[in-house]
């Protein structure tokens, strides 16, 4: 260079900014890779660090426009890769890495920052299964944060037209990539919240990169996720991996679709409980008539035979006499015993005083002894008549007094039980409780 | 709201099924059961089909407030 070869004399600024000058220019886009040591940020939002390997070390500075977009947070001992300009900080005399872009070696920067993220919630409770809202079994408005022409509405709106799923669709319609995207479906959750007229919301977008699915790993969408009083589905179109969103969502779906048809499937299966439900209603009031038939049977038959019943009571009457009758002879023949021995003694003491006096007890005697047969005859009278009416509860008319009545046909008076015992025209008469009616059959049914 | 309707309806059809099934009710009561469950029978299945399908966009206007408005898709 001809500056040097006329030795002409720099200060160190001109030097410094001929060096500066060289750097900038053969230097201005280079990619390191290497340790981190020495990290600091502050306040200004600038990042300053050391990158070293074994052999030496270079000082880097990471300004705030290029760290802002940094997805995770740089620690000291980390590996980097990063793309900068070499430059010169004049003050010091010394050169330095301007980076401005930088990722982990190895590890990509959204997985780390993912990783990062889903630690830091998971430690706060986001993803706490007892947070989670059960999903309501009916919906009949279901919200939708997704982008009004992208595929996942278009996946949603399909399976709900397949299923013919009368449900109602209300989508809030916002951008689910790029920059910004993170802020209007966290916002977009909060509106639903604020508008409040559906019952579950779905917030999710079809499939694609990483990248693409990037707004759903965002805290401020983890955030209103989990501060939603609306229970929240997550269906982001990855099926394999899982995004923050699907972590703290109350259900997670692998897609659009999939996310539909749970909320149709919900209603499938209230359909089909109400069929069992029927089902079973019916049966148990068939087996229910049934029981009563058997019962207003069995008492019919009794109906048919009184002398079933008379011939028991017939028995009882019996029974109840034969006792009486020899508790009547007992006591006759115990009075007897007593008179035989008081006229014997009498008869010992002779005088006829004492004959008439003897004479006279003796009237009196007899005259109790009837006294006490009657009363012992009416007792077995009240004994009978208690009897009979147990009997009387026991017999069919207790039946009627419960509602049910009996029917007859004339002239034979035979019971009805089907409708095909009887002929338009007939007469039947029907027993109540209090009294009864005869009637003409109009006509028949079944 | 109705999905809550819905499932104390079918709540209740589940409790007089329950009752009726057990076989203790006196004929008129069973009957009055019987009617009870298919009044909640008709009403869960009514509730099942009623809601129209409708697809809205739900739009914020620039005071805060929202508006709903009609939504096809484009290839319709």
């Amino acid at each position: 260079m001809e500056l040097f070869a006329e030795k002409s004399i720099l200060t160190v600024t001109q030097l410094t900014g001929l060096i500066r000058g060289v750097l900038e220019e053969n230097f201005d886009q280079v990619w390191v890779e290497g340790e981190i040591s020495n990290l600091a940020m502050p306040h200004s939002g600038h990042l300053y660090f050391t990158l070293k390997d074994a052999g030496a070390q270079v000082r880097c500075v990471m300004f705030r426009a290029s760290s802002r977009a940094l997805k995770f947070k740089p620690k000291d001992g980390m590996g980097l890769i990063v793309r900068g300009r070499l430059s010169v900080f004049e003050p010091r005399g010394e050169y330095q890495l301007i980076v401005e872009y930088l990722e982990p070696k190895g590890i990509g920067a959204l997985q780390l920052a993912f990783i990062q993220l889903k630690e830091r919630l998971a430690c706060e409770g986001l993803f706490a299964e007892s947070h989670k809202k059960p999903i309501p079994k009916l919906p009949q408005r279901i919200g939708v944060v997704t982008s009004a022409t992208g595929a996942a509405i278009h996946d949603i709106l399909n399976v709900l037209d397949r299923r013919f799923a009368n449900v109602q669709v209300l989508i809030r319609p916002v951008k689910v990539q790029g920059e910004g995207a993170a802020g209007e479906i966290a916002a977009a959750i909060r509106d639903f919240n604020r508008y409040r007229e559906i019952d579950v919301m779905i917030v999710g977008r079809g499939g694609g990169s990483l990248e693409d699915l990037w707004a759903f790993n965002e805290e401020v969408v983890a955030r209103a996720i989990f501060d939603s009083r609306i229970p929240v589905i997550s269906a982001v179109g990855h099926e394999v991996d899982f995004t923050i969103a699907d972590f703290v969502a109350d259900l997670r779906a692998p897609t659009p679709s999939a996310a539909a048809e749970l909320v149709v499937k919900s209603k499938a299966e209230l359909a089909a409980e109400l069929d069992a439900l029927t089902h079973r209603l019916g049966l148990a009031m068939r087996r229910s008539l049934d029981g009563h038939w058997g019962e207003l049977n069995a008492l019919t038959r009794a109906v048919k035979d009184p002398s079933l019943l008379l011939g028991r009571l017939a028995q009882r009457v019996d029974d109840l006499d034969e006792r009486m009758r020899r508790a009547v002879r007992h006591l006759l023949l115990r009075r007897g015993e007593k008179a035989a021995f008081l006229q014997n003694r009498l008869r010992l003491q002779n005088p006829a005083l004492q004959v008439e006096q003897g004479k006279e007890l003796l009237l009196g005697y007899s005259a109790r002894m009837e006294k006490g047969m009657a009363r012992l005859l009416e007792r077995a009278r009240q004994e009978t008549a208690v009897n009979a009416g147990k009997l009387q509860a026991l017999s069919p008319l207790a039946t009627l007094a419960r509602g049910y009545s009996i029917v007859r046909k004339l002239p034979e008076m035979t019971v009805v039980r089907n409708s095909g015992q009887v002929e338009p025209g007939d007469l039947l008469d029907l027993t109540f409780q209090q009294g009864g009616v005869r009637c003409r059959v109009e006509t028949k049914r079944g | 709201m109705a999905v809550e309707k819905f499932e104390t309806a079918l709540k209740k059809l589940e409790e007089v099924v329950r009752k009726l099934e057990g076989g203790e009710l006196p004929l008129e009561e069973s009957l009055k059961a019987f009617e009870e469950g298919v009044k909640q029978a008709a009403f869960c299945s009514k509730k099942l089909n009623e809601a129209e399908k409708r697809v809205e966009l739900l739009l914020k206007q620039k005071d805060g407030s929202f508006v709903r408005e009609g939504f096809r898709l484009d290839d319709e």
